[in-house]
This record gives C-alpha cells, sequence and structure tokens, in this order.
C-alpha cells in the first residue's frame, strides 16, 4: 500500500522565494538564497547519519572482509597481515567440517522455518477472530520475543538435558526411553529448531495478522456470495492476499537462520558449544566463524567463511525469487 | 498513549479484536465473511495451549532459579518455585559480575535507544515528506542493508574496533547499531500518513526553517511512533548476542555475554545460570507487561509494508 509517496500538493516555495529575490535588496536575495539552501540541503542532512553509520560499520567492513579473506591475519597480531591469495578459501572448501556446518545450517533452517511460519498462519487466523482480551493473547504470544537468546537457550539446555532432563521425564510417560537431545544428530537439531520456533513464532504470527486486517472484505464478501465455505475463503482469498507478507516472512526467517549462533552455542555449552557438539552435528556456519577466529585466532579463513555465507545468501535470494516468480506465473 | 492516526499503518488502535469493516452497516448481515465471526470455545482452546507453551519455559526459569542445583537435576524435575531464588541471585550477581553488566547493558541500550530515535526519525521524515533527489533510489538502498547479516563484517569490525582503541570497550557495541534500518522505515511509514502536507506548508508560510519545522511540528506528531520504536530498539539492544559476545570479554561485558560466559565455564551451577537468566529477562517482561500493547501495535504497525 504505502510504498508510493502521495501526490504532493502544490509546493509553495519558503517565504521571500525566487520571485522576491529577483527585484528585492541584497539581503532578501541573501535570505532566499539561505532558504533555498536550507530545503536544498536539509533532507540530505537529515539521511546523512544512517548511510554515515551504515558506511563506516556496515559496507566498509563488508568491503575489507573480502581484503581479510585474502591475507593472513592472526588474532594474537592484529596489525600484521601478508597476502596469501585463495589459500583461505581453499582451506575452508577442502575442510569437511565447513560443508558440515553448510549442512547443519540448511538443515536447521529448513526444519525452523517451515513449522515455525505455517503455525504462525494458523496462529494468525484464530487471532483474528472475535476474540475477547485479544490484545491479551496477542502479547502473550509475543513475549518469547522478549526473551534474548541466551536466556532462552540457557533454559532450554535444561529442558533438553539427558538424563532426567524436564523433557525427558515428561516422554516418559508416553513410553519413550531417555533420549541424549544435545548428542543426536537429528535430535540436537531439533532442540535448537525448538528453541527458534518458540522465539519467533509468535512474532511471525503477528505480522501476518496485520497482513490479514489489511485484506479487503469484499473479498470475502464476494467469495461467500459465490458460496466459497470458509476453508476455501481461507485458501482462495487469505493466502494469495497474504502472498507478498508471506514471501516477506521467508526472506527475513531465512536470513535469520544463517545467523544461528546463540542457541548452539549454548545448547550444551562449554567447549562443545564453540564446536557445535562433540561431532559437530549442530555446527552452523556461525559458530564455524567463531571458531576459526575467535577460538582459533584465524581471522583470514574466518573472513573467507562469511564471504562464503554472502555467496550462500545470494544463491537463496536466487532460489526464492525463481520460486516466487513459478508460483506467481502458476496462480495467475 | 493517547492518539495515533487511525489507519491501516495502526490496526490495533482499533478496539480490540473488531474488524475493520463493523460498523459500515453493510457487511453485518454478510456473516460469510468470515472475519466476523466470534472465536468459539476450539480457538480459546488453541490459544490457552499455545500461551502456556509461550509462557512455560519462562515460568520454568524462575523454578529453576529458586531451587539448588541438586534439586534441579533432580527426576522427577522441579514444577514449583522453591525458596532458594534470593540467594541463587546474589550469588550470581556477585560471581558473574552482573551488578556491572546490568549498568553496561543498560548504557548500551539507552545510548543506541536514544540516537535510534533521533536519527531515524529524522531520516523516516525526509523519506517521508521532503522532496529531493535520489529519494527512491535511497529508500531502497536502506531497505536493502536490511538483508546483511552481521556475520559478514564481524571480522574487520573486530580488527577496526582494536585499531581505533575500542577494543572491549562499549564503544564497540553502541557505534555500529546506532541508526537502523528498520527504524528509518518505520518512522517513514508512520509520518507518511500521519503527518499532513498542511501542516508543514503552514509552518514554512510562517518562515520556520526546516529544523525548526522539525522540532515543531514533526517530532509532536511522531511522538507515539517514537514510544513504539523506542520499546522495540530497547529491547533488540538490551538482547543482542553476536556482535557483543565476539567484542567485549569478561571484565566488561553486558548482561546477555556475561550469562553466555557464565554457561560456558567448567560445570557452571545450574541453578545460578537460571538466577542470571532471570535477572536479565525481568526488566524487559515488566517493559512487556506495562506496554504490551503499543509493542505488539508496533510490530503489527511495522509489518503491513504493501
Amino acid at each position: 500500500m504505502a510504498t508510493t509517496t502521495p501526490t504532493r500538493g502544490a509546493y509553495s516555495p519558503p517565504p521571500g522565494g525566487s520571485g522576491a529575490a529577483s527585484n528585492g535588496s541584497d539581503r532578501r536575495s541573501w535570505r532566499s538564497r539561505l532558504w533555498r539552501f536550507d530545503d536544498l540541503a536539509s533532507p540530505y542532512a537529515y539521511i546523512a547519519p544512517f548511510f554515515l553509520i551504515f558506511g563506516a560499520f556496515g559496507l566498509y567492513p563488508l568491503l575489507y572482509t573480502g581484503w581479510i579473506a585474502l591475507h593472513r591475519v592472526e588474532m594474537t597480531s592484529l596489525s600484521q597481515s601478508e597476502w596469501v591469495g585463495w589459500d583461505n578459501f581453499a582451506k575452508i572448501l577442502q575442510d569437511s567440517e565447513f560443508w558440515t556446518a553448510v549442512a547443519n545450517t540448511f538443515v536447521i533452517g529448513v526444519i525452523s522455518t517451515v513449522p515455525q511460519l505455517l503455525v504462525a498462519l494458523g496462529l494468525a487466523h484464530l487471532l483474528n477472530y472475535k476474540l475477547r482480551a485479544s490484545t491479551f493473547w496477542r502479547t502473550v504470544i509475543l513475549t518469547p520475543y522478549a526473551t534474548s537468546v541466551a536466556t532462552a537457550a540457557l533454559v532450554f539446555a535444561l529442558v533438553f538435558r539427558a538424563d532426567g532432563g524436564l523433557l525427558n521425564w515428561a516422554l516418559h510417560f508416553v513410553g519413550f526411553s531417555n533420549i541424549d537431545w544435545g548428542n543426536g544428530e537429528w535430535t540436537s537439531k531439533i532442540a535448537i529448531s525448538v528453541i527458534v520456533i518458540w522465539r519467533w513464532t509468535g512474532y511471525n504470527a503477528l505480522i501476518y495478522l496485520a497482513a490479514m486486517q489489511a485484506v479487503p472484505t469484499d473479498l470475502y464478501e464476494a467469495a461467500s456470495i459465490d458460496g466459497a465455505t470458509r476453508w476455501q475463503q481461507f485458501r482462495k482469498v487469505t493466502i494469495p492476499s497474504l502472498r507478498p507478507t508471506i514471501l516477506f516472512t521467508i526472506v527475513i526467517s531465512t536470513i535469520g537462520s544463517m545467523q544461528l549462533f546463540g542457541e548452539p552455542l549454548l545448547l550444551q555449552g562449554g567447549t562443545l558449544g564453540s564446536i557445535g557438539g562433540n561431532e559437530h552435528q549442530y555446527e552452523t556456519l556461525s559458530i564455524y566463524l567463531f571458531n576459526y577466529g575467535w577460538k582459533l585466532g584465524h581471522l583470514g579463513p574466518a573472513a573467507a567463511v562469511a564471504w562464503a555465507m554472502l555467496v550462500l545468501l545470494l544463491l537463496i535470494a536466487l532460489i526464492n525469487w525463481i520460486v516466487s516468480r513459478f508460483v506467481r506465473k502458476s496462480a495467475a | 498513549m493517547t492518539t495515533t492516526s487511525p489507519t491501516k499503518t495502526a490496526p490495533t488502535l482499533l478496539p480490540a479484536g473488531q474488524p475493520r469493516t463493523e460498523g459500515t452497516g453493510r457487511s453485518r448481515f454478510k456473516l460469510g465473511a468470515g472475519q466476523q465471526l466470534k472465536g468459539g470455545p476450539l480457538t480459546y482452546a488453541a490459544l490457552v495451549i499455545v500461551g502456556l507453551g509461550s509462557l512455560f519455559p519462562l515460568y520454568w526459569t524462575l523454578v529453576a532459579a529458586s531451587h539448588d542445583q541438586q534439586r534441579v537435576l533432580d527426576t522427577p524435575p522441579p514444577l514449583v518455585p522453591g525458596g532458594r531464588l534470593w540467594s541463587n541471585l546474589q550469588s550470581a550477581w556477585e560471581q558473574a559480575h552482573l551488578g556491572k553488566a546490568i549498568v553496561n547493558s543498560i548504557i548500551v541500550s539507552g545510548c543506541i535507544t536514544a540516537a535510534t530515535l533521533f536519527f531515524c526519525t529524522l531520516a523516516g521524515y525526509a523519506f517521508a515528506k521532503m522532496r529531493f533527489r535520489g529519494r527512491g533510489a535511497l529508500m531502497t538502498a536502506v531497505i536493502a542493508t536490511l538483508t546483511i547479516p552481521p556475520q559478514l563484517s564481524v571480522v574487520p569490525l573486530f580488527m577496526m574496533m582494536s585499531d581505533i582503541g575500542w577494543g572491549g570497550k562499549l564503544e564497540s557495541v553502541i557505534f555500529p547499531t546506532l541508526v537502523g534500518a528498520f527504524g528509518v522505515f518505520f518512522m517513514r511509514q508512520y509520518l507518511l500518513e500521519a503527518l499532513p502536507y498542511e501542516l508543514i506548508e503552514a509552518a514554512k508560510v510562517d518562515g520556520a526553517s526546516n529544523i525548526r519545522i522539525v522540532w515543531n511540528v514533526v517530532l509532536p506528531v511522531a511522538r507515539p511512533a517514537m514510544m513504539v520504536l523506542g520499546m522495540l530498539t530497547f529491547v533488540q539492544a538490551w538482547n543482542d548476542f553476536f556482535w557483543p559476545f565476539l567484542a567485549l570479554n569478561q571484565e566488561n561485558p553486558t548482561i546477555q555475554v556475561a550469562l553466555g560466559q557464565l554457561s560456558a565455564s567448567y560445570t557452571p551451577d545450574q541453578s545460578i545460570v537460571m538466577a542470571g537468566a532471570l535477572i536479565s529477562t525481568l526488566p524487559l517482561l515488566l517493559v512487556f507487561v506495562i506496554f504490551g500493547k503499543q509493542i505488539v501495535g508496533g510490530i503489527m504497525a511495522g509489518a503491513v509494508k504493501g
């Protein structure tokens, strides 16, 4: 809706503007020039802080990362660097741990994003009913969002504890024997996904809810006149109207899952956390980067990992774009 | 919070749960419009389950923080709070420099929030209501920066910070997040609809300079949105983990970093870790209890971007 600017009304020049300047005194023309400069420069001055900060702490480091990736830089002597060409990239690309991290990031990303967004969609649908205390429900489902990664990961670490943890204790009532969540290939990934899902489902549900409320009611009326059932209305009216929002949340969640760090770091804690489990079973790319750069102290390969992440992100964006084009075409 | 413009961008400002079309009269007899239906018992049952799921981990943090470690690791695990909450809080406070960490977190989140509010309102206003060359392209650039994860720049950022003498200092986590793209976008969306051009024109006719217009016209109109943005920013800054964990050290941590390090130590006492977690979460939960409605509204307003 509001991405385009409304048509501007007649733009009245500032008082003492150009018309008065031609025949006015020096003083007035000086004033008018000042006004004009004010109008010309102010917008740039107002947006400058954002671009200055982003340039200094976002864009510049991003490019600098590329430079470091081609050098040998050690944590112990930050000011010294030595050209090594593509060695760092070769090093990580030949490291099986790197590919494990890529796969883990991907797998955890999928098993945390898909259920999360589906549940959020259903939840938004429920919240869109006329409810008593609707604000209360909305606030409650948003509370996990107020909880930090660190707190969430630490609590769930206890819940997922292998012997006698809360979850295993609850599961033994339904016949499961102790599950070693943290050390299992799949169970550890599921545990991490649960933390992610817990923290973000409510947030996404509210985003969907906002989009649902913006769907014009005429569409539903037309559908009901045509005899569409409620489920058909949900599928044929709500979902298509929400498509841009769904795409947006998929993009955001994908970027988010590329960044998973606190959850795997703290699931088992200690040294296990910084290598993503004893067999790297839940090591994500961020953990791999952290381990290479901060634990082992080799910043060159760490920077190369960052660039690999950028390439992966672009790849995902490309896939996203193709899929959304395909979906749009097949819907039309 | 008194007024916000009753536009689509602020859906929660409508009476609770009321669909937007209610009151046009026309839609009332067309119940097929779906959105009008009341939630049945099943709806509430589902919400109660989800709500319990949302709150239980937090409740259990409190439970675990109020027993000694022995009891926390026992089977069956405790389900109701015990009596050691105060002593656990005290040990957490002393063992992990949590006092200093809390102060640091307040400084960091406070600075980031204040700067974000100021700069994002300025930029949001410029993008919403001022005419200048390259506006569209620059706005696109702002939104594009949202897609860049911090992971891509932490290595050089760490080197830069130690280079300019900010290594391990709070400045190193404050400055990179002073102005966020989300804030700029959020304020722009709000001002686009809430600030009428007539107000700006009138001020110009009165001979006000641009900065005066910002001060006397834009800021009063923007205040409700600034409040929401302020809370969202504070929550985010308070909970930020990745970069602070890399940039700060044990002697001078934020609360999240201190928590992370507490659990990374050898055989941490779990009940004390939970007490630390509780300390780090309580301030935000308090904010949520008081301003939940505004925060929910803010997230939903930021979401309707079309």
